[in-house]
């Protein structure tokens, strides 16, 4: 069986709230944090909306050094410190320690380093300036520079590891947090992901022809999962942080607890029997769920809500298809479904542990955060499963186990199963 | 430029790499910038950086290496400062 496994502590940033208060305003009222960027139209990007969280490089005086934050420039290490921080002190823990702590370890993840603050070196080494760079680049371009700013921070002594699973990053970082704890190999784990989706990595995008377009003018309208007029995604920026905790060891220090990881399970489809690069293998899918639930123990039927992948593309309708088989739920018995991606956009590698503090402040105050945008479902969808599991109007109601999923570019699938905690 | 003068102009070349303040409000040429300033030995790099754009001079590997208090810091910069003139 092996340890349980609890959440005590969360922190976000995200483009429609930064902390947890705001941000839990913002999911049960609908607020959208997608805005127009002028720079982009400038570019001319077909996609000109963006969820960038509403962050001030300032507010990080209270969470590092002033020597640290002199010469940090990578966005994507900002979001992280705050929002793994803003987890820690949430789960009512000090900052400050002497000793390392060899109990804890860190689990966050990343796509890329801001190549944003990247452009400044690469202009600098090629106008012949190497010996300008200073000190401060390599751990920031390294993949493991948010990992490393938290875990120096609060002096992690147990597992500190950086995964890298592209938009299965988030809920992939919090599932290898559970197994450490759960088969003893730590007691607690700080595990999250952040992603900056800077100016380069956006139009990578946008040349893909993925991302939506046809809204511009109305950014809070333009990221639109499972309606009949979502035309792509929407990148969005941000970071998600958990504190997880062996049960036992929570509880003899007294700590709160939000929830329970019931279990959980990452796999691939190997990009075979139609999967790709791009693209999920059904087979890769559903496996992926089904684990899920046979390591939470629980039967499909106990899910009372799906917190889906669900970007706003194509695959929306498939991934409708895919849970319905894994589940073998579908039209009226279909679980209730949403997407926080209509809310904020896609932020990658940070989307999984921002939908999964999105799940759990679900289960803690027994609500549904509405998907926005969804006033014109997919007929496709609805074909499958009741409109009323898609509510488009926060539901009040008990939320006792939630399933969260995301599926990533190299047919990369993660799966978390999230619980009450009794 | 004194020695004093640049020493007062250190301080501030110093300040975004040490959080004793304390300690840099009453550094003198004896002052070491790792133990006594408890200055990480990569900033070390950026010092030289910041104080190179400050004083437009250049200081090469071999002298910087040299820069381990204030007052070798205080040599090599009125040194730099010198063959400007």
């Amino acid at each position: 069986m092996g340890n349980r496994v609890v959440v005590t502590g969360m922190g976000v940033v995200s483009p429609n709230g930064i902390g947890i208060p705001a941000f839990l305003h913002a999911i049960q009222n609908g607020i959208s944090g997608i805005k127009f960027m002028p720079h982009y139209h400038e570019l001319k990007f077909s996609c000109q909306v963006a969820g960038m969280p509403d962050f001030k490089w300032d507010s990080l005086t209270n969470y590092v050094s002033e020597v640290t934050l002199h010469g940090l420039k990578g966005t994507n290490i900002a979001y992280g410190l705050m929002a793994a921080l803003d987890a820690w002190k949430d789960s009512g823990m000090d900052y400050e320690t002497e000793e390392p702590r060899w109990e804890t370890g860190c689990v966050f993840g990343n796509s890329i380093a801001d190549t944003e603050a990247m452009k400044n070196v690469i202009n600098r080494v090629d106008n012949k300036e190497v010996k300008k760079l200073g000190s401060r680049v390599v751990e920031q371009a390294m993949n493991s520079g948010v990992t490393s700013y938290i875990s120096g921070r609060l002096g992690f002594g147990n597992k500190v590891l950086t995964n890298s699973a592209a938009c299965a990053t988030g809920t992939q970082a919090i599932l290898m947090g559970y197994e450490y704890i759960k088969h003893g190999y730590a007691k607690r784990m700080l595990v999250g992901s952040a992603e900056h989706v800077d100016t380069y990595v956006f139009g990578a995008f946008d040349s893909m022809r993925v991302l939506s377009r046809k809204f511009n003018d109305h950014p809070e309208k333009a990221s639109r999962p499972m309606s009949a007029t979502a035309g792509g995604f929407i990148p969005g920026s941000g970071a998600g942080a958990l504190v997880l905790e062996d049960l036992d060891f929570a509880l003899a220090r007294g700590a709160k607890i939000y929830a329970e990881v019931l279990g959980g399970s990452t796999n691939s489809g190997g990009q075979r029997l139609g999967g790709t690069m791009t693209a999920a293998s059904p087979a890769g899918v559903l496996r992926c769920i089904n684990e899920s639930l046979v390591s939470s123990n629980i039967h499909p039927n106990q899910i009372d809500l799906i917190s889906g992948h669900l970007t706003a593309t194509n695959a929306d309708r498939q991934e409708i298809q895919y849970w319905c088989d894994a589940l073998d739920r579908r039209g009226d018995n279909f679980p209730i479904t949403n997407s926080l991606k209509s809310m904020i956009g896609h932020s990658l590698s940070a989307a999984g542990s921002i939908e999964t503090v999105a799940s759990i402040l679900q289960i803690v105050h027994g609500f549904v955060h509405p998907n926005i945008n969804l006033d014109d479902p997919n007929p496709e969808i609805t074909k499958l499963v009741s409109v009323d599991s898609l509510p488009v109007k926060m539901i009040k109601k008990e939320v006792n186990i939630v399933a969260k999923a995301n599926f990533g570019f190299g047919d990369v699938n993660s799966c978390l199963i999230l619980s009450k905690f009794n | 430029m004194t020695r004093q003068e640049i020493l007062n102009e250190l301080k501030k070349v110093i300040s975004p790499y040490t959080t004793n303040k304390e300690m840099l409000a009453q550094i003198n040429e004896d002052t070491d910038l790792l133990k006594d300033l408890k200055i990480n030995s990569a900033n070390l790099v950026d010092i030289i950086i910041d104080a190179e754009a400050k004083y437009d001079i250049e200081i090469d590997y071999d002298e910087a290496d040299k820069m381990m208090n204030v007052g070798s810091c205080i040599d090599v910069i009125s040194e730099k400062i010198g063959q400007k003139q």
